[in-house]
């Protein structure tokens, strides 16, 4: 770990919690098996539920027959599309899932009917003793089928053949600025789906409290592995057609969410509809590959880029195209598709952008949203496609990036208000720790000594590649194995070569419009001092296992000057806690945590304004810190935190604040669409990775990532390395192994054994470099860590086995049978390994012109 | 979470008693010992037995005993754990010790036993799926269906022998024991196994897989190269060198390209008399190479497998050899 400065405040006093690395505060309770998650939740009468789901990527149902699953002995209700008739979506605008299907299956997996059993060995027997007739149609399983037959219909959001969205923007003069280039490049890329894989599988338990004096007739209350409870809360009402103020939707432990729990699901609504049925509790666990089902996972995306580039490096114009795959339906597509595009303007300054986007309906399960959120894909193709033309230009990439870097406190030209930003800095960082240079001129003389090849199976890198297959091939011990692959034996170095390869990345901290529009706050915090001294925080927020719940005891220990293990924390409650949106868009340190320094700050006034009259002291001069309240000039002068609280409570009467958040005004531009991609703050990262390639078998084995990210003031340090650490785990993953693969319409492997994720064992060594910066609008400067690092990761690594073999893979994953095709000589002229989508002509959206005004903008 | 069928479970603590089980509860019961791939197996109702024998409460099977100069004894039910780290296995049957190594992840090498892991059921991603996957393809031969859903118009099997040891045990020239309340006989392991993905072992109902029986090491050296997951390859070689530096015996093996280990003889009878050379080894593994028929049933693309496949062989025998 670096050696750390103590972060100090305004005023210049050292933080007492804030910056340290503390634990979290339900790390004993998670580490002792005592965290209750939602499978955990056992209630008196409970039902057991499952859900029957489509066998068929697409087919018309004809007839649904549940009569002898209704009679199977212990099944206490059969519930079908019939049932719940209101359509829901997590996005007003995509309002196009039944909890169960109505008409149609759209993919394999498709809910069709829900079972509620007094036992789990009951509902397998259930579940098939229920009839389904289906007339199976043609299914379409890529973006190019899609696009091909728009004749074949598959979800009726999609007004033109199977486009759900497009869209189609041009900020400033492109034309005008790929004329002023001296060098355009275009290049295609794809960026293969996959699942967030979190290691609890979804689980609910729902439980319908009659009450016959009620109009309504009761009360539901639904304890779900989720993300975002609010929404959650929205659309169980929704669908059940009870008013919000009937419904309590609770997240209790969960165990990773990624994104993949972040819409309302059919299992929820489900089982809060058999509870409501049976007037009994009701669970419903998925399995593994329920979980690959519902999905909602990263977006396959297609993309084409055009850079134009002065002869020095400078950016002149961009155009860019996504097609992404969507699966059947909604969910967050139509968000997902302004994300492939809104950001690429903000780690690098573009003086014009144009970007044009459509998603299409497959017979897939549905993707959504996944740590990075639809930027993943494009910063992979970009900082792939700019290292091309670094190489193309004989540029150096690190020069290249720095020369474009996007400035501090400006607006870019999609209208987007950049505050701090320390990218140089965490540039800087990963070169000099992972010795960038010194490992270049390493490679460079071993060019020069040898051809650096090993003779037979290696390629002659192009010439224009100054540096690319130049890789540095003495032995440095053996690879390590791969799971996604064969083992590497040792004593091959020969035929092992190693580069290194960058990428810089940028995200929001939180989204700067809500899902709904609406005027209200994003997040709010209300905080109850009780005379005994104690402390109980209430907020919405949800701890995913990133730490959310930790970050507010941190932030009111430090404000209230009370230890973080004397607060009380509920979180994550419809009834009991004020609304937090839900943990997304890395929002919630940044939104959360200044709500709750707002309410903090309110009873501190309070205490201090009870206490400045006792102690004859004037306010300005109090401090309050580990529990005592002090005359900072004579800290003598001093009244304990439970004195305090019941001064105030004579003087005020019951002590309980609020504090809440909404993001400034004046952070985006004026045109439809605008609202995805603003955000308070961004974050940066930087990433340096180092692989080793076997050119014989194609093997990847990343050996170490550098990565540099920039979070303002990091609230706790460790929490935010772990989140760096995950974010680089994930990505590197990402980079080599995972795939969301369907054959014959259904997913080839939906089991953890087979879909090929890192472990532990293949994790690379990873260097985590913080740069603190504090943002002036950060709670205590803080911006986010939960997604952003992910993003440099995936174009480091390709960067990197360019680097090291002088060969690119224009698609991810970066495979050992992939690369070793492209390593070993064609016989025959090589094809584009990414072939390009035929997509309408005109793009099927009418052209939106923006120009930002002059003021405040460069 | 899937969930196991229900089944009765008999605890023997005797190879007589379990051998006397068996043959009462008749062909449906099944053995088991570590459980790691039936019970996941049973879970995803590849199996749905009304029957388990369980083999771990029979301390006959837990020993490893004799000398690599005189011959040596595994019990079946020795964990891979155990027998990985055995000092003798180690020194003088290192390949049997890489591949047991090589199995999944160390918790259920823990519960993993040899005798499990020879008798490994087959494997391809179209059977080894749960209930709903295999219903909602139309399932295959192997289980509930008709036809082989990798290969449609071939009248067999096409499922993977996947067990790392096994390939390792065929080259080490070894022996297992099979005892019924019939009696009990000793084959070479290679007779154990049969390329059919439908029924991979020659091994009776009744008979219970009791203990392996290795040869003296005898200056023989042996090489296994295989992976972390179910390998896509396996190849496990042995050899003995003269004392001119030239081979005078030599053995190889590869896993998890046929629904059986498949022995390659007229490849390495190339090497046999000869003072290998570079060039002599990638001749072999050319020529060996040419056995691996791999299908779309495992990880990886085909051309991809195959063409891999001379490389690691020409590894393996580079492992055993100064060249």
């Amino acid at each position: 770990m670096k050696t750390r400065q103590t972060a100090r405040n305004e005023q210049g006093h050292a933080y007492t919690y804030i910056g340290n690395p503390l634990p979290k505060v339900d790390a004993y309770a998670k580490v002792t098996g005592r965290a209750l998650y939602a499978d955990d939740i056992m209630l008196p009468r409970m039902l057991y539920g499952r859900l029957l789901r489509s066998p068929h990527p697409h087919a018309r149902i004809l007839s649904i027959d549940i009569r002898q699953a209704l009679e199977l002995p212990g099944v206490l209700a059969v519930i079908t599309g019939e049932d719940l008739p209101q359509k829901f979506g997590i996005l007003p605008s995509s309002q196009d899932e039944y909890a169960l299907a109505r008409e149609k299956v759209r993919y394999v997996g498709d809910p069709v009917a829900a079972v509620a059993a007094l036992d789990p060995d009951i509902l397998d027997e259930a579940i098939r003793l229920i009839k389904v007739e289906y007339e199976v149609l043609p299914a379409l399983m890529s973006i190019d089928e899609a696009l091909a037959h728009p004749d074949i219909k598959i979800n009726d959001e999609a007004r033109i053949g199977n486009i759900h969205k497009a869209v189609s923007y041009e900020f400033g003069e492109v034309d005008a600025g790929f004329a002023q280039a001296d060098y355009v490049r275009e290049d295609w890329f794809y960026y293969e789906g996959n699942n967030h894989a979190p290691i609890e599988a979804h689980a609910c338990v729902a439980n319908w409290e009659p009450m016959p004096t009620d109009p309504v007739g009761g009360k539901l209350t639904l304890w779900s592995s989720t993300q975002t409870p609010h929404y959650v809360h929205r659309e169980v009402s929704k669908v059940l057609g009870l008013p919000q103020s009937h419904v309590r939707v609770i997240a209790p432990h969960v165990g990773g969410g990624f994104g993949g729990k972040s819409d309302p699901f059919s299992h929820e609504i489900c089982a809060c509809e058999l509870s409501r049925r049976t007037g009994r509790p009701v669970k419903i666990t998925c399995t593994r590959e329920e979980v690959f089902l519902l999905h909602r996972g990263r977006h396959p995306v297609k993309m084409w880029i055009k850079t134009g580039v002065k002869r020095d490096g400078t950016l002149t114009a961009m155009h860019f195209r996504s097609f992404l795959d969507g699966g059947a339906y909604g969910s967050y597509g139509i968000a997902t598709t302004y994300y492939t595009g809104a950001l690429q303007t903000v780690t690098y300054t573009l003086p014009c952008y144009k970007f044009e986007g459509m998603r299409l309906f497959t017979n897939k399960p549905p993707c959504g949203p996944k740590r990075g959120h639809g930027t993943t894909q494009p910063r992979y193709a970009v900082e792939v496609h700019l290292d091309k033309i670094a190489h193309d230009l004989g540029l150096d990439p690190v020069e290249f990036r720095r020369r474009n870097l996007i400035e501090p406190y400006t607006h870019t030209i999609n209208g987007l208000r950049i505050t701090t930003c320390a990218l140089g800095p965490c540039l800087d960082q990963v070169v000099a720790r992972s010795h960038w240079n010194e490992f270049h001129s390493a490679q460079a003389m071993t060019s020069l000594s040898s051809n650096g090849h090993v003779a037979d199976t290696a390629i002659s890198p192009p010439p224009s590649h100054s540096r690319g297959g130049g890789g540095v091939d003495e032995g440095r011990g053996p690879l390590r194995s791969p799971s996604a692959g064969l083992g590497l034996p040792e004593g091959n170095a020969a035929s092992i070569k190693r580069g290194m390869g960058i990428a810089a990345s940028s995200y929001i901290c939180g989204a700067g419009k809500p899902i709904y529009w609406n005027d209200l706050p994003h997040s709010a915090v209300q905080i109850r001092l009780d005379r005994g001294g104690g402390v109980t925080v209430y907020c919405g927020a949800t701890d995913i296992g990133q730490g959310s719940t930790s970050i507010l005891a941190y932030i009111v220990a430090e404000e209230l000057g009370v230890q973080p293990g004397h607060i009380h924390l509920e979180t994550a409650d419809t009834t009991l806690t004020p609304v937090d949106l839900g943990s997304y868009s890395s929002r919630v340190t940044f939104m959360a945590g200044n709500a709750a320094i707002a309410a903090a700050l309110k009873l501190k006034g309070q205490l201090f304004e009870a206490v400045s009259a006792q102690l004859l002291v004037p306010e300005e001069r109090l401090r309050a810190e580990n529990g005592v309240i002090y005359d900072e000039d004579d800290p003598g002068t001093s009244l304990s935190f439970i004195q305090a609280v019941q001064l105030a409570e004579a003087r005020y009467g019951a002590l309980v604040a609020s504090g809440s958040y909404a993001p400034p005004e004046g952070i985006h531009g004026d045109y439809k669409g605008a609202g995805v991609g603003p955000s308070p703050a961004y974050s940066y990262s930087a990433c340096v990775a180092q692989v080793a390639v076997d050119v014989e078998t194609g093997e990847v084995v990343v050996e170490k990532l550098w990565l540099a990210h920039d979070v303002g003031q990091s609230i706790n340090p460790l929490l935010v390395a772990g989140q760096v650490e995950g974010g680089a785990y994930m990505g590197y993953g990402e980079a080599v192994m995972e795939q969301q693969i369907f054959r014959k319409g259904r997913h080839k492997i939906p089991s953890l054994l087979d879909y090929k994720l890192p472990t532990t064992l293949d994790t690379p060594e990873i260097e985590t470099i913080l740069v603190e910066i504090p943002d002036r609008e950060g709670p205590f400067g803080g911006k986010e860590a939960g997604q952003g690092p992910l993003n440099p990761v995936i174009p480091a690594i390709a960067n990197a086995v360019y680097d090291a073999v002088g060969v690119r893979i224009d698609e991810t994953p970066i495979t050992a049978d992939k690369l070793r095709a492209e390593v070993t000589p064609a016989r025959w002229a090589p094809r584009p390994q990414v072939m390009p989508s035929e997509a309408p002509s005109p793009w099927p959206t009418r052209l939106i012109k923006w120009q930002p005004e002059e003021k405040g903008v460069r | 979470m899937l969930r196991l069928p229900p089944f009765r479970y008999l605890a023997p603590v005797t190879i007589e008693q379990a051998a006397a089980m068996l043959a009462g509860e008749g062909e449906q019961a099944m053995l088991v010992a570590g459980g790691t791939d039936l019970y996941p197996n049973m879970k995803r109702r590849q199996f749905t037995p009304p029957v388990l024998i369980g083999l771990r409460g029979i301390a006959a099977l837990k020993s490893i005993d004799g000398s690599p100069e005189q011959s040596m004894r595994i019990g079946a039910g020795v964990t891979l754990t155990t027998l990985a780290e055995h000092p003798l296995i180690q020194q003088h049957y290192p390949a049997l010790a890489t591949a047991a190594a090589a199995v999944s992840t160390p918790q259920l090498r823990n519960a993993g036993t040899i005798g499990g892991n020879v008798l490994l059921d087959t494997r391809c991603n179209y059977y080894n799926q749960t209930e709903f996957w295999r219903h909602s393809i139309g399932y295959c031969m192997k289980k509930d269906g008709d036809i082989c859903l990798v290969a449609p118009g071939s009248p067999r099997c096409w499922a993977i022998s996947s067990a790392d040891t096994a390939p390792v045990l065929v080259t080490l020239d070894a022996q297992v024991r099979l005892v019924s309340v019939r009696g009990e006989r000793v084959i070479p392991v290679r007779q154990l196994f049969q390329d059919d993905g439908m029924h991979p072992y020659t091994k009776t109902a009744d008979e219970i897989l009791t203990e392996i029986l290795l040869p003296p090491a005898d200056g023989w050296r042996s090489a296994y190269i295989g992976s972390f997951d179910f390998p896509i390859l396996g190849v496990a070689a042995a050899l003995r060198v003269a004392a001119d530096g030239s081979v005078a015996n030599a053995r190889l093996t590869l896993g998890a390209v046929a629904s059986h280990p498949v022995e390659v003889h007229d490849a390495v009878a190339r090497l046999v008399g000869q003072h290998p050379t570079p060039q002599l080894l990638e001749e072999v593994a050319s020529l060996a190479a040419k056995r691996a028929k791999p299908l779309d049933n495992a990880d990886l693309t085909i051309n991809y497998r195959k063409q891999v496949t001379p490389v690691y062989i020409r590894r393996a025998l580079h492992e055993l050899l100064e060249v």
